[in-house]
């Protein structure tokens, strides 16, 4: 019989120099095989006495042990050589680009509405719409604006015929103020009322400052107790929310609509430069909105008593808004389609505007 | 509304700065546009100090200095006679420009010696008159200052005055606001009576008191209307931007923006007969001081002598009876008109003029003969002359609104207190007379205010007075709990539009209008909405369709160099003129390639399957069933006929999409495909508010499915969709998908057959499937396809 532990040295020996998975297959079956060298040692144990075989029996276990452990050690070890051999074949230029991946934009405007609906949401305001041609009672009469009020050359409406009437004051115009919605919303709904309406409305100017369509939103509470008070302290909540501020000084300056009284223009500070303009604490100005407690006439061309109810409205620019939060220097350019533009200017699809989850979110790729 | 700084001192004593009044001004709702110093715009002058004085070797006038501005020696040559050693002037640089000449300083020889700048006489820069000699400046004057440190200039300020506060449109009203707001007193006004000699040989007869309430007129002769206009006044007015034309004109000029007194006058030698106020008849003729001819209507009023309308009242005057030069007797007009018809005249006619403005707003109705008084004294000092007594048609007598205010309705409106006392002498300094009662103070509103209606109106003037600055800022209370902030179909919006961008598009704004040249496709039958004023030709409509402004924005990015555009729009198309006609619609185009040439893509163009899944996806985003969708091939015309589909939820259309219609592109000038689509969003069926949020039971089978490949011919007029239909409804339990995956017509099948080869996939519901289940159910697919689309299995 041959010395076992020969035996073990050799295959050992021949398995740490076997080069692939068939040489460990070819050592495997000589060693370990049907008529493998311990195979056949192990047959012999038949042969000897109970306490011999006992020892050589334990022995041989051990060593076939061994030499299982050897072959799969070696295996793993020749696999992971072999896959490493692949791998080093497979290598590519990871800096090559990647494919195309076409994400598109939200429009500032889209944004700063959602924006603004989400403050005024906090605030306990609904959205509510209203359509782009209006008739003259929504658009002015209903606002104490009558046909011949200075206030009413102050914008430059856009008409459109009424094909039933000849009667100029009966022609339909596109409304020049969201604040129709205000009318709308009180002849359909008794107070308490608090809601915001955004919208399109079109004036007939064009030119660095001035687009014939824009976007306004107006807002209007109407209950028992709301006063001027409660007016600045909505507005102010707003602006400093809207631009993320923790300091944004303000300042009010009393002016004129057909539809409030008293009126009031808000102005915030801002720094300005020839070159940038800066919202916050600074030695300027800038105008931001219109207000002012809902005159009794409105109400009172809505079916509702200005003894026993009253509140503020207010309106503003969501074009100007945008303009200001987002740094977008030429009105114009927001209805110019320019593809370059939207991309710049536009939001991320998943930019979403909450007053829990934040306003505005500056991080992410842009693709 | 323009005045200068001395014009209000003229009416309102005090010390306040500039800087001062201008806050206030802007604080009281009298905004200031800007406060214009004349010298701030007058760059490169200096004082400087004449360090040596040389005769020029070539003149026996001219003089070489050297001068110090403080930071240089300049040599200036200068042949001003008071020139002298040591003296302190004011040099223009080189580039300064000098008023009186026109023109900026050059360097440049004087007579063969260099001369870099000039040493300033008073009339060189609008500071005085004098011509004689160069500025003096006192001797201790430091160097180096520039001249709007020098000369106090006279600031002029620019304020804008709101419809409602008419009185402001004379710088009276705004002195008595800015003495209400405690910044001086106001003064009184001193308008003495003129001596009148004589009664006036012109009468005046008012037809129409509703249009012209009183109507007064002064008739003055043995004017100079050659005389100077007093420079305080021509300085004045040229300060506001008016220009100074002779002395009768520019005192009706003044005091129209002194006391927002509008007048006119008249040259009396050229009226014919007596001055007779009525309303135009149907086309008479009335031709302007600009020569311009108007026929006029029966709602215009016209100030008539026998010869016909000479002026349109209150609105314009005309040319043939105003003063020249050589007036020597004039007609004063001093009167009252009705706004509305003022306003409509002017809007009707399309005149602004300074008189409009303040007739249309408000003109103190008691303050004719004072206008008139104030006038006639003025021309008699600048003109001479002898006034005539004074004619009036109607009577002064108009009783101002008497109305109340209560301080608790302040604190209940407002949000402050403000004591009894504060009120009382708010209102009276505003020119308001009070009186207390129980808990109201009543006042009497002055006659040169004409928005004054009610207590609103007070509790404005006293809050604007106490200043909005001083009522505090309360949030909104909390406890009303608002419905949902955006509802359904609010909130499907702002999906739309993030769905569609996550899908690659950009999104953009157009106008609501558009251009009706191109709108005409659009219409779908319906008639246009054209705007009677459209701001250019090419924004005449109201837009039929949001797809003809997106494709002229794809026009200028190919023009820009961009050929792969994805633009959407969420916004209005208008059906009809009236409130309402109008629908929200999402709208798209997709043009040029999704893939560009790419080392791991094949380059791909947009597709109209592109568009498709655009308008399924937005009917998915906002709830809508796409899946349940009828797909039809009846799209618009402005769509492919053969590239086009219409989905149908129901009759109604829910969307458009296809390929643009190559005779539409090319009015258009679009020279490439370009693939869109119009999702009608209101028609997509809001889902039912059902209580219970809770989605169906989710079915998982623990039972591998199995796929398997079914081709079929059909006829090509055959719809795909029918096919699918076919074998999805072929057993419904276990068919639990169907997919298409090829298309093929040509070699190897008859002309008009084509080939669908679709993917089933078998879903097995209660125990693995055998053989005989499958076959069975492929059969089952092969006969509903037989039957439906008269399909025939291809072999295989």
């Amino acid at each position: 019989m041959e010395n076992i532990e020969d035996l073990k040295a050799k295959t050992l020996e021949d398995i740490a120099k076997a080069a692939d998975v068939k040489m460990l297959e070819d050592i495997k079956v000589a060693v370990l095989g049907k008529k493998g060298a311990i195979t056949e040692q192990m047959k012999g144990l038949a042969l000897l006495s109970v306490d011999e075989k006992k020892v050589v029996g334990q022995k041989l276990n051990l060593v076939k042990g061994e030499i299982e452990q050897a072959l799969d050690n070696r295996k793993e070890e020749l696999a992971k050589r072999e896959l490493d051999e692949k791998l080093k074949k497979e290598i590519i230029d990871v800096t090559l680009p990647i494919r195309d991946e076409n994400l598109g934009r939200v429009h500032p405007v889209s944004k700063i509405y959602e924006e603004v609906v989400a403050i005024f949401g906090e605030m306990g305001f609904e959205i509510a719409d209203g359509p782009d041609i209006e008739d003259q009672f929504h658009n002015f009469n209903a606002l104490n604006t009558p046909a011949n009020h200075p206030a009413r050359q102050m914008q430059d409406t856009f008409y459109i015929p009424n094909p039933e009437s000849d009667n100029f004051d009966d022609s339909y115009v596109v409304r020049t103020q969201t604040s129709a919605v205000q009318i709308r919303t009180m002849e359909k709904k008794q107070p308490p009322i608090r809601i915001i309406a955004p919208g399109r409305t079109y004036r007939s100017d064009y030119d660095a400052t001035h687009t014939p369509m824009f976007h306004q939103v107006e807002g209007l509470v109407v209950d028992k107790v709301t006063t001027f008070a409660n007016l600045k302290g909505c507005l102010y909540d707003f602006v400093k929310a809207f631009f993320e501020l923790d300091e944004l000084p303000v300042r009010y300056r009393p002016s004129y609509f057909p539809f409030t009284e008293p009126s009031a223009e808000m102005d915030i500070g801002c720094k300005k430069s020839k070159t940038e303009l800066k919202i916050g604490a600074g030695n300027d100005w800038l105008e931001i909105l219109g207000c002012g407690m809902v005159h009794p006439n409105v109400l009172k061309a809505c079916g509702i008593n200005p003894d026993e109810y009253q509140g503020f409205a207010f309106g503003m620019g969501l074009d100007r808004l945008a303009m200001l939060k987002y740094g977008i220097p030429d009105l114009r350019t927001f209805f110019e389609s320019d593809v370059r533009w939207l991309k710049h200017y536009g939001f991320m699809p998943l930019d979403l505007s909450s007053m829990t989850g934040g306003l505005s979110n500056t991080g992410g790729l842009t693709r | 509304m323009k005045f200068t700084l001395s014009w209000l001192k003229e009416h309102l004593d005090t010390d306040a700065s500039v800087e001062k009044i201008a806050e206030t001004l802007t604080q009281i709702g009298l905004e200031v546009e800007e406060v214009i110093n004349p010298f701030d715009n007058m760059e490169g002058f200096v004082t400087a100090k004449v360090e040596e004085v040389e005769d020029h070797p070539d003149s026996d006038h001219l003089h070489v200095l050297k001068v110090n501005d403080g930071n240089q020696i300049l040599q200036i040559v200068c042949g001003a006679p008071n020139v002298k050693k040591g003296m302190i002037g004011i040099l223009a640089h080189v580039g300064a420009y000098i008023p009186l000449f026109g023109e900026k300083i050059k360097a440049g020889k004087i007579r063969g010696v260099e001369s870099c700048g000039m040493m300033c006489a008073e009339d060189e820069i609008g500071v005085g008159s004098d011509h004689q000699g160069i500025i003096e400046l006192p001797a201790t004057s430091p160097v180096g200052l520039t001249l709007a440190e020098v000369y106090k200039a006279d600031p002029v300020f620019d304020i804008s005055i709101t419809p409602n506060r008419a009185e402001c449109l004379g710088v009276r009203g705004v002195a008595r606001d800015l003495a209400a707001a405690g910044l001086g007193k106001l003064k009184p006004l001193n308008i003495p009576k003129p001596n009148s000699s004589f009664a006036s040989p012109i009468k005046v007869k008012v037809e129409d008191f509703g249009a012209c309430p009183v109507y007064t007129g002064r008739y003055i002769r043995g004017v100079n209307n050659k005389a100077e206009t007093p420079k305080w006044m021509k300085d004045r007015l040229t300060a506001i931007g008016l220009r100074s034309i002779s002395p009768l004109v520019d005192v009706t000029n003044y005091i129209n923006y002194d006391m927002a007194r509008p007048l006119h006058v008249f040259d009396a030698d050229k009226l014919k007969g007596d001055i007779c106020v009525r309303m135009a008849k149907d086309g008479e003729e009335f031709v302007s001081l600009e020569e311009k001819k108007y026929l006029l209507d029966n709602q215009s009023l016209g100030i008539c002598d026998d010869e016909g309308i000479q002026c349109l009242g209150g609105v314009m005057g005309g040319n043939s009876k105003g003063c020249s030069a050589d007036t020597v007797n004039v007609f004063l007009e001093s009167a009252l008109f009705n706004p509305v018809c003022i306003a409509r005249t002017g809007r009707k006619f399309q005149i602004d003029s300074d008189s409009r403005y303040r007739y249309e707003r408000w003109v103190d109705p008691n303050s004719n003969v004072l206008g008139s008084d104030y006038a006639t004294n003025l021309i008699l000092q600048i003109c001479g002359g002898e006034a005539s007594e004074i004619e009036i048609a109607g009577a002064e007598n108009y009783k101002p609104v008497t109305t109340y205010i209560r301080p608790e309705r302040l604190k209940n409106f407002i949000g402050i207190e403000v004591s009894v006392a504060k009120i009382v002498e708010i209102l009276q300094r505003l020119g308001f007379e009070t009186k207390e009662e129980g808990d109201k103070i009543w006042a009497i509103t002055p006659t040169w205010r004409g928005d004054i209606e009610g207590e609103h109106d007070l509790v404005e003037e006293v809050v604007r007075m106490i200043g909005l600055d001083n009522v505090p800022a309360e949030s909104m209370p909390k406890a009303y709990f608002p419905e949902q902030t955006l509802k359904p179909e609010q909130r499907r919006v702002v999906t739309i539009r993030h769905e569609l961008a996550a899908r690659g598009m950009l999104e953009t704004v157009t106008w609501s209008f558009t251009d009706s040249k191109l709108a005409k496709d659009f219409r779908k039958g319906k008639e246009p909405v054209l705007l009677c004023n459209p701001i250019t030709a090419e924004m005449d409509e109201m837009r039929p369709s949001v797809l003809i402004n997106l494709l002229q924005g794809l026009k200028s990015n190919i023009a820009r160099g961009y050929q792969d555009v994805c633009l959407f729009e969420c916004g209005p198309e208008f059906f009809g003129r009236k409130p309402g006609e109008q629908r929200l619609v999402a709208a798209g185009i997709r043009s040029g390639y999704i893939n560009k040439k790419h080392w791991l893509k094949e380059e791909r163009a947009f597709d109209v399957f592109d568009v498709k899944a655009d308008a399924m996806a937005v009917i998915a985003a906002a709830n809508g069933p796409a899946e349940s969708a009828k797909i039809s091939t009846d799209a618009p015309e402005y769509y492919h006929p053969g590239r086009s589909g219409v989905l149908r939820l129901g009759a109604n259309v829910i969307a458009y999409f296809g390929e643009i219609h190559p005779a539409i592109l090319k009015k258009f000038g679009i020279k490439q495909r370009v693939c869109a689509f119009e999702v009608l969003v209101d028609n997509i069926p809001l889902p039912r508010n059902s209580k219970d949020k809770a989605k169906k039971k989710l079915e998982l089978s623990l039972l591998q499915p199995v796929d398997k490949d079914m081709a079929f011919i059909v006829d090509r007029k055959i719809k795909a969709d029918d096919v699918i239909a076919a074998a999805k409804n072929a057993d419904r339990n276990y068919i639990a998908e169907v997919r298409v995956f090829d298309v093929y017509e040509g070699e190897n099948l008859p002309e008009d057959k084509k080939s669908i080869a679709l993917t089933l996939r078998f879903q097995p519901r209660e125990a693995t499937f055998s053989d005989q289940d499958i076959e069975t159910l492929m059969m089952k697919v092969e006969q509903a396809e037989k039957a439906k689309c008269n399909a025939v299995l291809r072999d295989a």
